[in-house]
This record gives C-alpha cells, structure tokens and sequence, in this order.
C-alpha cells in the first residue's frame, strides 16, 4: 500500500480547500480500451457497488462490462414531449377560443389542423429540455468539485487514458484489498484519492 | 505509422476506409484539436479576418440603428413587394443552418460515422446561421420594439396572437430549432471542454472552462445516460429540421399568390436548404483544415462525401424547379402560367438565370471524382451554390409580390443601399461569431472522434456488447475490414 499512498493525490487545482474527510476512494490507470473492459467486468464480477470507469470518450460495451442497468432518461424525455404537446395544445385553445375569441376567414375558433405546428414544435422543445436537463441532473451536474478532479494524473481521463475508481464508501472496499486487485487486473497505476 | 496522408477516398466495398488518416492516436488527436485553442496567439489571418468581420459587424449594428431610428421608408419595399431582402435573407440564413443540423442528428440515426470529423463545426455554423437569420424578422416588423408582440405574452391590447397564421407557427419553429441546436451544440461539447480544463495552464482557462464543463469527469455512469440523451436530441432535432424549412416555406405556401401557392413547397425548401447549408460546411472547412492542420481529421474523403450530398440535394432542387413549370402549365390557370413564364424571361430573369446556373449546373461538376478531389473547385463550387440558394429565394419572393394578379399593382423592387449593407453586415456577425468559436472552443468533436477511431475498439474475439454500434469497424486496415456485424444501440 505504500507504494501506492506515495502517489497519492494532492489538490492541485485551484480548488477551494476541503475539509480532510479521508479517503475518497482508489483510482487505477489503464492504457487501453480493452485492459479497461477486461477489469470493468472482473471489478463488476468481484460485487463492486459504488466503482465507475472514467474514459475520455464513450466506449461501446463498457455499460454491460459494468453491469450497468438501462437508463431511466427516456421516461423523463416522454414526460417532457408529453408536457410541451399539451401545454401547446391547451394554450392555442385558450387563447385563441376562449379568452379572446378570434374569428379568422370564417374558420372555426378551434380546430386541431391549424394548431399542430405549434403544437408540435413545442413537443420537440419540451422533450429536448428533458433530455438535455435531465441527463445533467440525473448525473449529478453541474458540479463545481469533486475529488477525483483533484488527482493530477486523472487529468488524462479526458484525453487519452482509461480510469477505474473504486469508491471508500463501498461495502467490499478495503484499502490494501483492494488496491492490489486493481494492480492484479493489469493497472498502470493505482493511486488513493482523498477528497 | 504512416506519415503521407493515404486517399481515403477509395471506394472498396470490401474494405471500409479510415476515417482518421495520418497515424494519429487519442494523444495525438487530443494535442492537435486542443493545441488550437490553447496558442498563445492564433494567426495572423486570424486577426486579419477577424478585423474585417468586426467591421462589418459594425456596418450592421450602425444599418439597423439607422433603420430603427428613421423607418422601414430607409429600404426600398413598396405595396406589392412588402418582403425583398429582409426575408430573402432570413431563409437564407435559416437554410444555411439546417446542414449542420443534418450532419449532426440525421447521420447519426444512420450512423454515418464520417460525420465526427465536422459536426461540431457544422452545428456551430447551425447556430451562428440561426442568430443571423432571427435577426432579419425582427427588424422588419417597422417598430421593433414591438417584436415581442410576436410571442403569446400578455400585452396592453389583450388580444393573443393569432395561431393560424403560419408566420406565428415560424416564430414558434424558429425558436425552437435555436433552443434545441443550442442545447445539442453544447450538450455535445462539455466532454470536450472538461479535455481543455484539464489541460489548462493558466487559472482564467481552468475556471472558464471549468464551469461550462460542468464538472463533466468522464464517468461512464454519466457517459451512458449521455449518450442516450444525444441519441433523443437526435431522433428529436431530425423531425424538427424538416419541419423548420417546411413551416419557413409555408409563409408562402399558404398564401394566395401565384408562385408561393404551391404543395412542392415544403420538401423543396428541405432539399434546398440542405444543399445550401452543405455548401457552407465545405466553404468554411476547406480554410480551416488547411489553416489548422487538420486534414488527417477533415480527409479528403469528408469533402467527398459532402459534395456528393451536395450532388444529390442540388438534382432534386433542380427537378423542383422543373415541377414548378409542369405544374404551372399543368394547372392551366393563366396567371400561374404567366408567373414562371414571367420568372424566367421577365425583368428578374437575370436573377433566375443566374440561380438556376449555380444551383442546377455547379454541382453536376460532382458527378466526376477527379472534380470532387480538387479544393478549388469544391470551394469555388460552394461559393458559387450558395450564390445561387441566396437567389432563388430572392426569385421566389420578389418575382411573385412585384408581379401579381393585377397589372395595375404591379411595381419593380431595388434594394436601397440599407438593405445590401445590412446583408453584408449579417455575414460579420456570422464570421465575428465564427472566428470567435474556432479561437476559443473546440472545432472538432475530439471524443467523438476518438470513439470511432480503430484503438476505441476491442480487439477480435473479446467482448462484444450490446451497444457496440461501432464493432464493426476493421482493426487493421484492409486485413479484417469489410466484416459485419449486426449491432444494436
């Protein structure tokens, strides 16, 4: 273990200071995609709750490596869809039907053909909202700090290096344990992030 | 590791080409889209171009202050032609921005993977058109501090819009499609902005990027909720490109006047549109890949590609404006005959030709590989189309309002010297933004351009999963290419 806390991460960044409150968790450096999706599957396998991998790009088949169960964003995307046709609908009624009544060439007050651009074009918007804000929420963003942000190495995990981390809070996690599993699945490094 | 940049542009259909040329891996690709905007300094025709886009945004801001201050009586509209340049603009301005759209929503559903070479770059475009082309309705309303009696807003009249109007159904088509390019725009860049926070070197990069990019770690926990949400705006923004141009043409479709009264309308201004907005891409790309080394990620085989989506949506624009005539003489009514005849041998004829030789003839040129292989004539070409796109809407528009169904109001229409310098000062704006962007925010999508590159790939024979779309791409080059694999997302 000492090999690896020699290494461990230090803020760097000109991240307000934080309270010390341990140990954040472990961080193991791979070089490729495949040495990634190899150990994604043994950490799946070894009952890991609280891990995730950090890739600079989506890699394909990565979810299933890590167990990762669909997502529940398309609900939030109908909800919005459903939310924007409604409101477009409900709004041209009331507007032009009932609160001042426009009379246009004859036509009736009400009547669907006319009012489905408008309708439509706010079920586009609405969804797109949804997706858009709720794929931020659901994963936790904006966030402003976070400790893995403070390990310098994990600086590459947006440009050209694969990342492992393996949260302190999980119930399998054990420093030494651990960190020499990651070592043994074929990690470049294995650092302890505190944070 | 190869150091000439091999042609790509071979059309095996056993051996599927690469789409990244020149050796690169993720490192190199990171340090050469991120070394772009992390210079101390950009070129010097950077700053020169910059200089000139800033004046002529200049010209613009002084055009419409003019305009705002003295009265629409400052361009040159009379009774029959109410619209002239002010919405020749807006729909050229509009249609240039669907490209973008298209590369970046509608090539991906078909998983088009070329297409990650230059979709940030076109939705960029996308955006910066839009802005354009929003400006031009709300200056042309006569007293634009009104202009938010466009949008349904409680004012002191009490009166609502009026929802049957399809110039209302565009402000609500509008709106929307900058609302939703704006958000697939930036949505699609935060994993490249978190690239340039962590490579930042001086505190005001770290904090400015830092915040736009969220706090974005990379975590394939927020990477597969991403992904789905980019694969919903795609599937989202695809039914709204079309039905932007087809609301825009609609303002004309569902009129009465001989020329605009036409059901071809709506699929006509998509194709145009695309077309136009193709053309763009290929003016702005072809400078920027040779200015900033970027050709082994912008290939040859990219502007290949394009000018062959050129080739297509430019013929069908062309049988649209056969249709128009068959139409015209087909209906046997009199006046819709006299209006095509009238186009295209009347006083606006020059404006016609001169539209039919850029957008029909021009990219018949891409029939011929060795002609789609050449950079001048694909950027003479793109220039040339969009020429001709900004004059077919002027032909539409002028030619039908000047010469309606009474000869007694009839009345020619020119453009005051307001009207032309607005439109130039438009293209500042555009290029002010654009230059700004290429300085300051990534061009190329580098995560997208990494996944599809061969190293983001596992090698044969190992795992295979379910949303592998990208399996199957070769390993090697021209060793296990051309295998299939049936991937689902």
């Amino acid at each position: 273990m000492t090999a690896a806390q020699k290494h461990s991460g230090t803020p760097v960044q000109g991240a307000a200071p934080v309270p010390d409150t341990g140990v954040f968790g472990l961080l193991a450096e791979f070089q490729t995609v495949p040495q990634l999706m190899a150990a994604a599957e043994k950490v799946r396998d070894a009952g890991y709750i609280h891990w995730d991998s950090h890739t600079p790009f989506p890699v394909h088949g990565l979810s299933d490596a890590m167990g990762l169960k669909p997502t529940r964003l398309p609900y939030v995307v109908l909800a919005g869809g459903l939310i924007g046709g409604a409101v477009g609908l409900l709004m041209q009624w009331w507007m032009n039907a009932i609160d001042y009544p426009l009379v246009i060439s004859g036509k009736p007050l009400f009547s669907i053909p006319a009012n489905i651009p408008v309708m439509f074009e706010l079920t586009v918007l609405c969804a797109a909202i949804g997706a858009f804000l709720g794929m931020l929420v659901m994963n936790g963003l904006p966030a402003l700090y976070h400790p893995l942000l403070t390990n310098d190495r994990f600086r590459r995990a947006t440009a050209d290096r694969f990342f492992i981390s393996i949260e302190a809070d999980d119930p399998k996690f054990d420093a030494e344990g651990t960190a020499g599993f990651l070592r043994s699945l074929g990690s470049s490094a294995v650092e302890e992030v505190r944070g | 590791m190869k150091t000439a940049i091999p042609d790509s542009t071979v059309d095996d259909p056993r051996v599927r080409p690469e789409l990244i040329l020149g050796g690169n891996d993720f490192t190199t690709v990171t340090d050469k889209v991120a070394g772009l905007m992390e210079r101390p300094r950009p070129p010097r025709a950077w700053y020169i171009a910059f200089a000139v886009s800033l004046a002529l945004t200049g010209v613009l801001v002084a055009m419409i202050g003019y305009l705002v201050l003295t009265g629409v009586g400052v361009w040159g509209l009379n009774n029959p032609v109410g619209w002239g340049f002010d919405i020749t603009n807006f729909v050229f301005w509009v249609g240039i921005g669907h490209a973008g759209t298209l590369i970046s929503a509608i090539l991906f559903l078909f998983r088009q993977k070329w297409r990650t070479s230059i979709n940030r770059f076109a939705e960029a475009m996308t955006i910066f058109a839009v802005v354009c082309a929003g400006l031009f309705p709300a200056i042309h309303v006569g007293r634009i501090w009104l202009a938010w009696w466009l949008f349904p807003l409680p004012n002191q009249q009490q009166v609502w819009p009026n929802f049957r109007s399809p110039l209302l159904w565009d402000v609500f088509a509008v709106s929307s499609y900058m609302f939703v390019s704006l958000m697939f725009w930036y949505m699609g860049m935060i994993p490249d902005l978190a690239t340039l926070r962590d490579r930042a070197k001086t505190k005001v990069r770290q904090i400015v990027y830092g915040i736009f990019s969220l706090g974005w770690r990379g975590s394939n926990r927020q990477w597969h909720r991403y992904e789905r949400a980019y694969l919903l705006l795609a599937a989202l923004a695809t039914p709204l490109v079309v039905s932007v141009h087809s609301v825009v043409s609609f303002d004309f479709a569902a009129s009465q006047l001989p020329g605009w009264h036409t059901t071809v309308f709506p699929p006509y201004f998509v194709a145009g549109a695309i077309f136009s907005g193709f053309a763009m891409v290929m003016m702005l790309i072809i400078p920027a890949r040779q200015y900033f080394g970027l050709k082994d990620i912008v290939t040859m085989r990219h502007l290949d590609n394009m000018s062959k989506i050129i080739l297509a949506t430019g013929s069908m624009v062309g049988f649209a404006y056969a249709i128009e005539f068959f139409m015209a003489w087909y209906s046997g009514n009199p006046y819709e005959m006299f209006t095509f005849l009238n186009r295209a041998m009347g006083p606006y004829s020059w404006a016609y030709w001169i539209m039919v030789s850029c957008n029909v003839l021009t990219p018949q040129l891409f029939w011929f590989k060795k002609l789609r292989g050449s950079i001048p004539v694909l950027f003479v070409a793109s220039i040339l189309i969009n020429v001709g796109m900004w004059f077919e809407r002027f032909v539409i528009i002028v030619t039908s309002l000047s010469r309606d169904f009474l000869p007694g109001s009839w009345l020619s229409y020119t453009p005051t010297y307001v009207e032309i310098l607005t439109f130039a000062g438009s293209f500042g704006l555009f290029f002010t933004l654009f230059l700004l962007f290429v300085r300051y925010l990534p061009m190329v999508a580098m995560a997208e351009v990494k996944s599809v590159m061969p190293q983001a790939h596992l090698e044969e024979g190992i795992h295979k999963g379910l949303g592998d779309y990208w399996g199957d791409m070769p390993q090697q080059h021209g060793e296990k290419g051309g295998h299939h694999r049936g991937g689902k997302s």
